[in-house]
């Protein structure tokens, strides 16, 4: 039985810490803007483009830095240029404008690429094959779920230890007061899509070693998942958000092993529907009720 | 200054009835086809063999005078809302007639605007039966699913198969329709069967791939978008899965060589010529086509960046022809003269004799296995396999 599931156990672990990586960018900027920033999956993908592309010219150890630096700027880019000039405007004009961006990076992206599936290069040694019992399958599957936990481990670390750290849940326990004490709040945003970016950026090499296929809307389901997976983590919540992503991940392969494979995506948004009815601060949600 | 303006004036309306002179002397085929989205790169190939085709017939004798052959090239990009609007800018651009799509479901989107602008389309390799079945206007020079499904399912059960994982994508027109014949047939045969569907967008595979290993079957049939393909042939490489992968015409493409070059994978399709065919005509036209691609290095890249002949290219080339032939026939440009004189129509193309039956499908009954070679990266020829050897 355990041999027959394992390599969905296996298949779902992976995927679950590829959207878990994706779901802290969504979480941190809620967590901070209150905005759920749908470019996010997109970045994701022009991150897989920025590797297709930088690979056919450079080595392979330059390109995986460069690869997360010019993510990160895309990210920086968007915020300052789609997000920050809506700073004051109401939380339903930022929100337009996060759609709009995604769709006008999805079509940019179509547009540079010729709209054509790319062939995402081979990463060496996590692309290797390995067995783990009678299941056969890439490193980068066991690889991907202990870097997403020493990642975060990493991540919660910065936020509470340091003072760009102390500065982000400053601004996101109260965004005007902590404006009035002085806090950089640009700083502190740019910061914020700087780490959600560079994490984006991880993960769409994981992601993409597995499945090696890059398109320009290949963001898009992914994206949603993480989104997903934060809010039934719990939005806000960083701890949440992965270990709602690793809940999904192993969830939709289970689901396909059952032999429930048309529904397996039906059943994620079919989560999303009932945490928001029975829970909808999700797992780890901050419980304060609506300021009036 | 009266005089002046009225000299003005002259001269522009010479010059408009000039142009509508010129006008006249061109006649527009449309070319609907995905340059972008999952069949983009297939698209690109079909779209090659009819440029080749109207570089070496550039014009058409229509009722005694000689036109010019233009193409108007649109992207539907595979998509099924993407391609009414392709239609409907074909439409208004005033072709004649209209070639394509790669993809059975782009066809049947844009076939009903075709259908109520009554310009007549000829599928290329569109090969769902309710293409032309359900569209008055759409006629195709290819065989048809219900054929190339018992054709993959005789040749998997002749190569000792007698379990198939039959995946599709949900919802896809051409996908769904080949497994379902694919499946019928199989199962006539007395073989067993377990049938999955994946969502649009599916990049994870392993799943899927285990559920087949876990059956215990011992082929896998797919016939779904090449951008899946490379996945589903990656994937399953890296599960260790020795058993071989099957799909349709849709798999005959560099990408799905690329997908399997150097793994170790068996990977059949079927299509519908083979490049090292031996009569005058296939000879002759794959000598010329690479030719031509190499000394276009756009279209070499178009092609996938290799001179390998894709069997949609050469029906994309007997398209054409056939829809100079029809043009012929019709002695008009009038898009509905064209679509009553199509019936009529026979052409000898590189894929064979083309003529068509009362439904608007060509009368074929040739199909091609091809076995991608994981070394060269290239397609060998397995067999061919006609309905007549079928039907014993």
């Amino acid at each position: 039985m355990f041999d027959m599931l394992l390599p969905y156990l296996l298949a779902g672990i992976s995927v679950g810490g590829q959207y878990a990586l994706i779901a802290v960018g969504y979480t941190m900027v809620y967590g901070i803007l209150r905005l759920i920033n749908f470019a996010h999956g997109d970045i994701f993908t022009a991150a897989g483009f920025f590797m297709v592309y930088l690979v056919a010219a450079l080595p392979l150890s330059i390109s995986v830095p460069l690869v997360i630096i010019l993510t990160v700027i895309l990210g920086f880019l968007v915020e300052r240029v789609a997000y920050k000039p809506l700073r004051t405007a109401p939380r339903m004009s930022i929100m337009i404008s996060a759609i709009g961006t995604s769709y006008l990076l999805q079509n940019l992206m179509w547009y540079v690429t010729g709209g054509l599936a790319k062939q995402y290069p081979v990463l060496p040694w996590i692309s290797d094959t390995v067995r783990i019992g009678s299941a056969s399958t890439k490193v980068v599957t066991l690889v991907t779920p202990v870097l997403t936990v020493l990642l975060v481990i990493a991540l919660v670390m910065l936020i509470n230890h340091t003072k760009v750290g102390m500065a982000m849940r400053a601004v996101s326990k109260d965004f005007e007061t902590a404006q009035l004490m002085g806090i950089k709040i640009n700083n502190v945003i740019s910061a914020t899509f700087i780490l959600g970016s560079a994490l984006a950026a991880v993960g769409s090499m994981l992601y993409f070693t597995n499945y090696s296929t890059v398109t320009p809307t290949v963001g898009a389901m992914p994206g949603l998942k993480a989104f997903v997976a934060a809010v039934f983590g719990g939005i806000g919540s960083i701890p949440g958000a992965v270990i709602g992503a690793f809940i999904i991940g192993i969830c939709e392969n289970l689901m396909k092993a059952a032999g429930y494979t048309a529904f397996s995506d039906a059943f994620t948004f079919a989560l999303l529907i009932i945490i928001l009815i029975f829970k909808p601060n999700g797992l780890f949600g901050e419980k304060t009720a609506e300021k009036v | 200054m009266k005089k002046l303006a009225a000299l003005v004036l002259a001269i522009v309306l010479a010059l408009s009835c000039l142009t509508f002179a010129s006008a006249e002397d061109t006649v527009k085929i449309g070319v609907f086809e995905p340059s972008s989205g999952d069949n983009g790169a297939g698209g690109k190939q079909e779209v090659l063999g009819i440029e080749y085709a109207n570089s070496l017939t550039p014009t058409v004798e229509i009722g005694g005078k000689t036109y010019n052959v233009e193409l108007v090239i649109v992207d539907n990009q595979s998509a099924t809302d993407k391609a009414v609007t392709a239609a409907q800018s074909l439409v208004s651009s005033g072709v004649s007639i209209v070639l394509g799509s790669y993809g059975s479901g782009a066809s049947m989107a844009g076939g009903d605007v075709f259908a109520a602008a009554e310009v007549p389309a000829i599928g290329v390799s569109c090969t769902n039966p309710n293409v032309t079945l359900l569209c008055d206007y759409y006629w195709r020079v290819c065989f048809l699913d219900p054929f190339q499904g018992s054709v993959m399912a005789n040749f998997a059960y002749d190569k000792g198969c007698k379990k198939a994982y039959v995946l599709s994508m949900l919802g896809e027109d051409y996908g769904n329709g080949l497994a379902h014949y694919f499946v019928e047939a199989f199962k006539a045969l007395g073989g067993e069967v377990v049938e999955d569907t994946f969502p649009e967008g599916t990049s994870d595979f392993s799943a899927y791939l285990n559920n087949a290993a876990n059956a215990g079957c011992d082929v896998i049939f797919s016939p779904c978008a090449t951008t899946y393909a490379s996945l589903i042939i990656d994937q399953a490489a890296s599960q260790g899965i020795t058993f071989p992968i099957m799909a349709g015409d849709t798999w005959e493409s560099s990408v799905i060589l690329d997908a399997a070059k150097g793994k170790d994978v068996d990977v059949y399709v079927s299509t519908f010529f083979a490049e090292d065919e031996t009569n005058a005509a296939a000879v002759e036209f794959v000598s010329g086509f690479k030719a031509w691609l190499n000394a276009n290095p756009d279209k070499l890249t178009n092609n996938g960046g290799n001179d390998i002949v894709a069997a949609v290219s050469v029906l994309g080339f007997d398209a054409y022809n056939v829809a100079i032939e029809a043009l012929k026939a019709a002695g008009s440009t009038e898009p509905a003269a064209v679509a009553a004189a199509l019936p009529s129509v026979t052409y000898t193309g590189v894929t064979g004799a083309i003529s068509f039956d009362e439904n608007g499908d060509a009368n074929k009954d040739m199909a091609y296995i091809k076995k991608a070679n994981t070394e060269t990266g290239e397609f060998d020829f397995e067999k061919t396999q006609s309905v007549a050897g079928l039907a014993e």
